[in-house]
């Protein structure tokens, strides 16, 4: 582990400048239509302090907690795929002209901070990273390497696991191990708000180095941060029992448990568009009346719609129970396949933003009580 | 060589959808450079003779004579598109559908023997042969842009069939359902209108129709988790595209459970 410092509130109100001062656009937590969303913030004051987020499958509420944390809640419905790869990016547009077809000037890449990353998502990104930088020696997706490679990552440990979470189980929390560049571990210690901040690259030493004034902390101090994280572990509000699921779902494509939750489920993509992992866009071409002006604008997409698995001719999974057992099968099984990791990190966005409260945990858990793999109904590919 | 005929058609509506074609503002002389603007009352006295390359109609049926009417329009079109929420699925007028017409001819005319009407308010399918449906209550200025761009390029149309949720999350709005206990039709209403509610703080009134594979009954349960009655469900389902048949199967079974529960 790096050198620890310590400091109190006005020390995040420092990183926050400093990072600015270094050109990065910081983009951190904010109260936004009483939800907790990442958008750009100014300085320390921005930040929600004192509010917590109450979570349950299909509910969220932002509650006064009663005391000071800056970072006293877990994850809201947006993520920071939001600004790696933007929900909707014209990847050029151009026009055709006397001098031939001439490209319009591509926007400079933005020079990101993402402050307030929880480990859960700092694992995401490396999920994302792999999907989109060089995974499988394909070409990196236009546009991401260039603001990722720029990013800034100051990781935000988990003292309070929220309602939903489950990154103890996938391994990916609630401390941060690696994949940032400054680690914070916000604790209360005798009553005052004590913020223990570590870096985890050359480019956070610096920033900290520069930073100045940063004290080193009491063994008691790095002793309750310990303690806290430790407590943190084993307070999930979720476990996802990951042990041989993904033989599990794809031997189970045959599972009637596919039709019960297409009762309930519906196919309206909410859990796809929160999660920070799901890759899936679209591309639109679109032509001006005239036929001179075109632009090509890329979109998230998600398994749950008709259309994206519409081939000659029609869809391929028409059932919303295929919509649903193909999000939980690349997101827990064949992931692994394509990536050599699951694709979910147990953050429970897709518990918590389903309008009906589906809970990709318990879905699992009922297939593996269901497991169909002995007998002959549940084995077959993916009818 | 000539431009393809353009034709813009009326019946039982408000005029919204069709004044949105002119609302496009400077894309109206963008239009009129490729389709020749033939048929089109509310923008031009200009009539020429069909037939018409494609047709733009807009409202519901609901007399006799419009009943007759729609064929021969549809005779005179080679690619016949119907708009809004009249056209596409017989729009908040077809809310007679379920009441007694006769007794509505009576309270509100003096003589209604001049009337002819009939019983029910329908969208343009039940009567024609329709080769695109743009939806919305009203529907969106550029989509239809699109619309036309789409048949003068010789494309399909792309226009999003999946939920409202889709944009109401690539817009970055935190839902209105799940963070503040708001009712909201989104998850089985058509995209199109951007989610414009629930980024004011309100649930979607389903102003686009069905979604392509609408699961009304539990969207209606979760509402009813979150307080709405039978009654509450009829009226929100009842809305401008209350006679598209999933909302009009869930608005009716939700309508007898509250008559037996005396809502
Ligand atoms: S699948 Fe659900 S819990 Fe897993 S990373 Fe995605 S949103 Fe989070
Ligand atoms: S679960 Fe669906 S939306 Fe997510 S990455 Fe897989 S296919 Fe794409
Ligand atoms: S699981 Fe929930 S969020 Fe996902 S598509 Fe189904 S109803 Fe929507
Ligand atoms: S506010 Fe409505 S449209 Fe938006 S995600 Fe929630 S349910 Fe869907």
């Amino acid at each position: 582990m790096s050198e620890m410092y310590v400091s109190g509130q006005s020390g995040v109100g420092r990183l926050i400048q400093a990072l600015a001062e270094r050109g990065h656009r910081v983009i951190g937590p904010i109260v936004r239509n009483e939800a907790l969303v990442y958008d750009e913030i100014k300085g320390v004051e921005d930040l929600p302090k004192g509010w917590t987020d109450l979570q349950e499958p299909g509910r969220y509420r932002l509650e006064q907690r009663g005391d000071e944390k800056l970072f006293g809640f877990v994850v809201g419905p947006t993520s920071w795929k939001q600004y790696l790869n933007p929900p909707e990016t014209v990847l050029w547009s151009g026009v055709i002209s006397p001098e031939g077809f001439v490209t319009d000037p591509a926007p400079e890449p933005p020079k990101y901070a993402f402050f307030g990353v929880r480990p859960c998502e700092v694992a995401a990104l490396g999920v994302l990273d792999k999907v989109y930088s060089t995974s499988n020696g394909l070409p990196s997706m236009a546009g991401y390497t260039a603001i990722r490679e720029q990013a800034f990552i100051v990781a935000v440990n988990c003292v309070e696991p929220g309602g939903n979470c489950f990154c103890v189980s996938m391994d990916t929390g609630p401390t941060a191990e690696a994949g940032y560049d400054i680690a914070i571990t916000e604790i209360v210690h005798n009553g005052n708000m004590r913020y223990l901040i570590e870096a985890g690259t050359p480019a956070g030493a610096e920033v900290l180095g520069d930073m100045g004034n940063l004290e080193e902390p009491s063994e008691a101090e790095i002793e309750a941060r310990d303690f806290f994280l430790t407590e943190a572990a084993a307070n999930m509000g979720k476990t996802l029992e990951v042990d041989d699921l993904p033989e599990l779902l794809k031997g189970n494509a045959r599972n009637p448990r596919w039709e019960s939750i297409a009762d309930r489920c519906l196919a309206c993509a909410n859990c796809t568009m929160v999660c920070p992992t799901c890759f899936c866009n679209t591309v639109d071409d679109n032509l001006s009346l005239d036929g001179t002006h075109a632009t090509r604008t890329r979109k998230w997409d998600s398994c749950f719609t008709l259309g994206f698995s519409y081939m000659h001719g029609l869809p391929m999974r028409e059932g919303v129970g295929a919509r649903y057992r193909q999000w939980i099968t690349h997101k827990l099984a064949t992931w692994v396949d394509q990536f050599d990791e699951m694709g979910c990190v147990g953050c429970g966005r897709c518990i918590t933003w389903c309008p009906v409260g589906i809970d990709i945990t318990h879905e699992a858990g009922a297939i593996r009580r269901a497991d169909l793999r002995d007998t002959p109904i549940g084995i077959g590919g993916f009818a | 060589m000539a431009l393809p005929k353009l034709a813009v058609y009326k019946f039982a509506s408000c005029d919204g959808c069709q004044l949105s074609i002119l609302d496009v503002e400077d894309l109206l002389l963008d239009i009129a450079s490729v389709v020749h603007i033939a048929n089109f009352p509310e923008a031009s006295r200009e009539v020429v003779e069909g037939p018409y390359d494609l047709t733009l109609v807009e409202g519901s049926i609901t007399t006799p004579h419009d009943a007759e009417r729609i064929h021969e329009i549809r005779r005179q079109s080679k690619y016949l598109v119907t708009i809004g929420a009249c056209a596409t699925a017989g729009g908040i007028q077809a809310l007679k559908n379920w009441k007694d017409t006769d007794l509505f001819m009576r309270t509100v005319y003096a003589h209604p023997e001049y009337l002819e009407t009939l019983e029910t308010s329908t969208p343009i399918k039940n009567h024609v042969e329709v080769n695109f449906e743009l939806r919305g209550c009203p529907v969106d200025k550029m989509a239809l842009v699109e619309v036309v761009a789409a048949f003068v390029q010789g494309r399909r149309p792309n226009i999003p069939e999946y939920s409202v949720c889709v944009e109401c999350k690539r817009r970055g709005t935190p839902c209105v359902m799940v963070g503040h206990g708001t009712p909201c039709l989104g998850p089985v209403t058509q995209a199109g209108c951007g989610a414009l509610c629930p980024s004011y703080n309100r649930g979607c009134y389903g102003c686009f129709g069905p979604m392509e594979s609408p699961n009304t009954e539990m969207l209606a349960a979760a509402w009813q988790r979150l307080g709405v009655n039978h009654r509450g469900l009829v009226d929100a389902f009842r809305g401008f595209n209350a006679y598209a048949e999933p909302f009009r199967i869930t608005s009716d079974h939700h309508e007898a459970l509250a008559v037996a529960k005396g809502e």
